[in-house]
């Protein structure tokens, strides 16, 4: 009986971290768009949306395996990321914060509303594409699939990791987003830095719509409006613009989930974001790792 | 029995230690000059009276009360009003109607009769024109009452930010550098302006001014901070030869 | 009491009574079309939403993007104390829009501190929070809400609406409506003149809610249906372009937003799948052309029927 009891526990606690390393990839795009450009990228969930579109052509369509099918989601959501910088935020970098908002906005409507004319509002099923071995330790259960997740996960972010911190353009892109004026100074292409950084975090999103898709086994037009907001609040949960942040709230943010899911309270799994998100914004807004910063009287 | 009395004040912001053990009297009426070099803490010790910031240790007395845990409103409310270093207009609001909101704690009417618009509305409303235009011929902004306050000339902005000041009728008026950025003829006229208002409005005034003419020329007496303490007190003449004084410019031109 | 009769004011009542006697007369005389009747009381839904939002959001400077949420509290509120409760319709509105008023209160004292994008969150995530309240509710019908008699008419809703739009005016145009103006320019220094700023966010958090609840119970008691999806966040979000494009700080604004929008919706609702498409990309556009909106902050004032220098009751002699 006690056994069974630790398992259960166990099992949510692998559910919850297979959930919240999807959550945690999409914050990561949420935290270095902020962290860079002051932005709430509200389009983010979306981009995810359309990566798991990608995805599904590429194994769908294209008939490529699960890697070449990822890299290829990635890709093009990375190059989606890019464009709509360029087009919509670009020109508002020293708008008001509300018309930026309402912009991000409206590229998030115009994403959804265009998905559904382009590919109807109907749902797509992701073929299988693991095998569906399972295993057993302990008697918990983990699918073949849910490795094959959290492996990935923990691979993007460990490649994004040392890329931020080891390489140049890592180095460069903290530099813009800790003060962009000084980093235009010193030589950086402050619009090229801008623009990578979209296209890692729209790539990142993209995997995560990958995974989602393997995970949920259907897609559609809005599937990106809950998770991007949920992701959100990861990222908030974690500190706003902090990297580390985001992939701990991520994780936090899909265990609690599953835990309250587990005790059976599902409808109520949505509500337990937005009240983490209340929380933190009424504790300590700057979350976990955040700083507070004083404005100058 | 001095208007404001400060002891022992300090403030640290985590291991910094911007303000330490700062003492300091003002007599009802006074003209104070704080001096000192570029992050010697003056503002600080205005955003300590003021309740921008709250205090580490240390008694502030304020017409022989103590000022502790108080909001800014609070501190204006009972009678200092402040300038800001970095010009703090409502800046797509008129001229007069910055001066207006100076007016409201003390010619408030209710949330009802303004709803409803009573008697009392109109009252209201007719006082604080009155004041306010009053107050804008005083400083020579009149003419300008309706005009959008970000569309001035420097200058007048920060005449602008002194006549709003006074519409909140204080009894202490803490100007920080009201100088800055204005040529010699009008900082002339601002010395000028500042004894005026002084004799006008029987006002106590302490200010910050890295202007040394404006200083020796109007101050009665000057308080000299570094570092967040205060080495030197005293008059203009005395303040002007004291070695420690000299020291902490480095060299910087005393008139 | 002669204040309130200056040229002006006279010229705007007459005008007032007017639109309302001519649509009036068409729907007696059964002249009005049922959809033109639905869109003009939409249209006086929305015009209490988007001023009391403005209130909050353009004369108060603080990011609120869950106006839905007080609407929906507005409306369930009502709609049970007209439909389950069998009260009166004035009690229901009138405790729809304190229960608001009471939810905003709630709102807007915690969430003090928050600047911009923080508070914009906030809201966001208390508009949800309120859905999912009502969603997982049994006594007001889950998912899928419950019916109620239609009790509005073209008299209440224009009526309602006149008088919230007179109030918020009135409490705009006064040493109240300044403070808040206040803040929205510059807090600290709002603060260091003598204004409570505390008090003020919080008084236009709860006064925004209050209307936003009356708007939240006309819709109710109007529309025969209520049902907790309706008030998501792209209703919020409605509300925001509103007052985004009649341009943020003004009332009138607002007011033109609110009647620009509901009537291109009212025009497109045959094209929903474009509709959509086409204000996702005009607003993108306005942001990056106009973000100041159709007026900016200005107002459209009667003030030129006036004398010169009228519009202040005491001249400048």
């Amino acid at each position: 009986m006690g056994s069974s009891i630790t398992q259960q526990i166990f099992q949510q606690i692998v559910n919850g971290l297979s959930l919240g390393s999807i959550y945690a990839l999409i914050a990561l795009g949420y935290t270095m768009v902020y962290g860079i450009v002051k932005l709430i990228n509200f389009a983010h969930g979306d981009i995810m949306m359309v990566g798991a579109y990608s995805g599904w052509f590429a194994i769908t369509v294209l008939h490529l395996p699960f890697l070449p099918a990822l890299i290829f989601a990635m890709v093009s959501c990375a190059l989606l990321g890019v464009i709509i910088e360029r087009i919509a935020y670009k020109p508002l970098r020293n708008a008001t914060r509300i018309a930026a908002l309402i912009t991000a906005i409206g590229v998030s409507l115009f994403l959804e509303y265009g998905g559904m004319l382009l590919v109807t509002p109907q749902v797509r099923t992701y073929p299988p594409v693991f095998p569906e071995t399972m295993y057993s330790i302990y008697g918990v259960i983990f699918k073949y699939g849910d490795i094959v997740m959290l492996v990935t996960s923990v691979v993007l972010m460990v490649l994004l990791h040392i890329t931020v911190q080891y390489t140049k353009m890592g180095k460069a892109m903290r530099a813009v987003s800790f003060d962009k004026d000084a980093a235009l100074l010193m030589g950086i292409n402050t619009n090229n830095i801008i623009s990578f950084t979209f296209a890692i975090g729209s790539a990142l999103a993209a995997a995560a719509g990958v995974l989602m898709g393997v995970y949920f086994n259907t897609i559609d037009p809005l599937m990106g409006i809950i998770p991007g907001l949920k992701a959100f609040v990861a990222a908030v949960l974690g500190g706003i613009g902090i990297i580390p942040g985001a992939m701990v709230g991520g994780l936090m943010l899909g265990l609690i989930e599953s835990i309250v899911s587990g005790f059976g309270a599902s409808t109520w799994r949505d509500a337990v974001a937005f009240l983490i998100l209340i929380l933190v914004l009424i504790v300590k807004p700057s979350g976990l790792f955040g700083k507070n910063v004083r404005e100058k009287v | 029995m001095p208007l404001l009395k400060i002891d022992n004040l300090s403030k640290s912001f985590g291991g910094l230690k911007a303000v330490s053990n700062l003492n300091i009297e003002i007599n009802e009426g006074e003209l104070i000059g704080l001096i000192g070099p570029n992050g010697a803490g003056k503002t600080t010790v205005f955003n300590l009276l003021t309740g921008v910031y709250d205090k580490t240790e240390g008694k502030i007395s304020f017409l022989d009360k103590e000022l502790s845990g108080l909001k800014p409103y609070q501190v204006t409310q009972l009678g200092m009003a402040r300038t800001f270093q970095n010009i703090r207009l409502f800046s797509d609001l008129s001229v007069i109607e910055n001066v207006k909101i100076a007016y409201h704690q003390r010619t408030s009417y209710s949330l009802a009769s303004a709803l409803l618009r009573l008697p009392s509305y109109y009252v209201g409303e007719d006082e604080m024109q009155r004041k306010a235009m009053d107050l804008l011929k005083i400083f020579k902004l009149e003419d300008k009452a309706e005009e959008t306050a970000k569309n001035l000339p420097y200058g007048e902005q920060r005449r602008l930010e002194i006549a709003r000041a006074l519409g909140t009728e204080p009894k202490l008026l803490l100007l920080d550098e009201p100088a800055a950025g204005m040529n010699p003829q009008e900082t002339q006229d601002l010395m000028n302006l500042i004894r005026w208002i002084r004799e006008h409005f029987k006002l106590t005034i302490l200010l910050i001014e890295h202007d040394m003419s404006l200083v020796m020329g109007v101050c009665e007496r000057i308080y000299v901070l570094d570092y967040g303490m205060i080495i030197a007190e005293g008059a203009p003449d005395e303040i002007k030869s004291n070695p420690k004084v000299i020291e902490a410019y480095l060299g910087e031109e005393v008139v | 009491m002669r204040n309130w009769f200056n040229r002006q004011n006279i010229v705007a009542l007459l005008g007032i009574v007017l639109l309302y006697a001519v649509v009036q007369g068409l729907i007696v005389f059964d002249i009005m079309p049922p959809f033109y009747k639905l869109t003009l009381i939409q249209i006086c839904i929305y015009i209490i939403l988007a001023t009391s939002l403005n209130l909050i959001n353009g004369i108060t400077g603080q990011f609120s993007i869950g106006h839905a949420g007080f609407m929906a509290v507005g409306a369930y509120i009502s709609a049970i104390i007209t439909a389950i409760q069998h009260g009166p319709l004035l009690v229901g509105l009138l405790g729809g829009a304190i229960v608001a008023a009471l939810a905003g209160f709630l709102v807007g004292l915690p969430t003090l501190r928050l600047k911009g994008d923080y508070l914009a969150i906030a809201t966001l995530g208390f508009g949800e929070i309120v859905r999912i309240i009502f969603l997982n509710t049994e006594y007001v019908g889950g998912a899928a809400g419950f019916t109620l008699p239609s009790k509005i008419t073209w008299t209440w809703a224009f009526a309602l609406m006149a008088i919230s739009v007179v109030l918020m005016k009135n409490f705009v145009g006064s040493t109240h409506g300044r403070a808040c103006i206040s803040i929205r320019e510059n807090e600290i220094a709002a603060e260091s003149m003598g204004v409570n700023t505390t008090k003020y966010k919080v008084m236009a958090f709860t006064m925004g809610a209050f209307f936003a609840g009356l708007a939240g119970g006309i819709y109710a008691n109007y529309f025969y249906i209520i049902q907790p999806m309706t008030f998501n966040f792209l209703l919020s979000f409605n509300i925001l372009v509103m007052i985004v494009l009649g341009g943020l700080g003004s009332m009138t604004g607002g007011i033109l937003g609110a009647i620009v929008m509901t009537l291109a919706s009212a025009l497109l609702a045959g094209v929903p799948e474009w509709r959509n498409i086409i204000t996702a990309v005009l607003l993108v556009l306005m942001m990056i052309f106009r973000p100041t909106g159709i007026l900016g902050t200005k107002e459209f004032s009667l003030s030129f029927l006036g004398k010169k220098g009228d519009k202040n009751a005491a001249s400048k002699n």
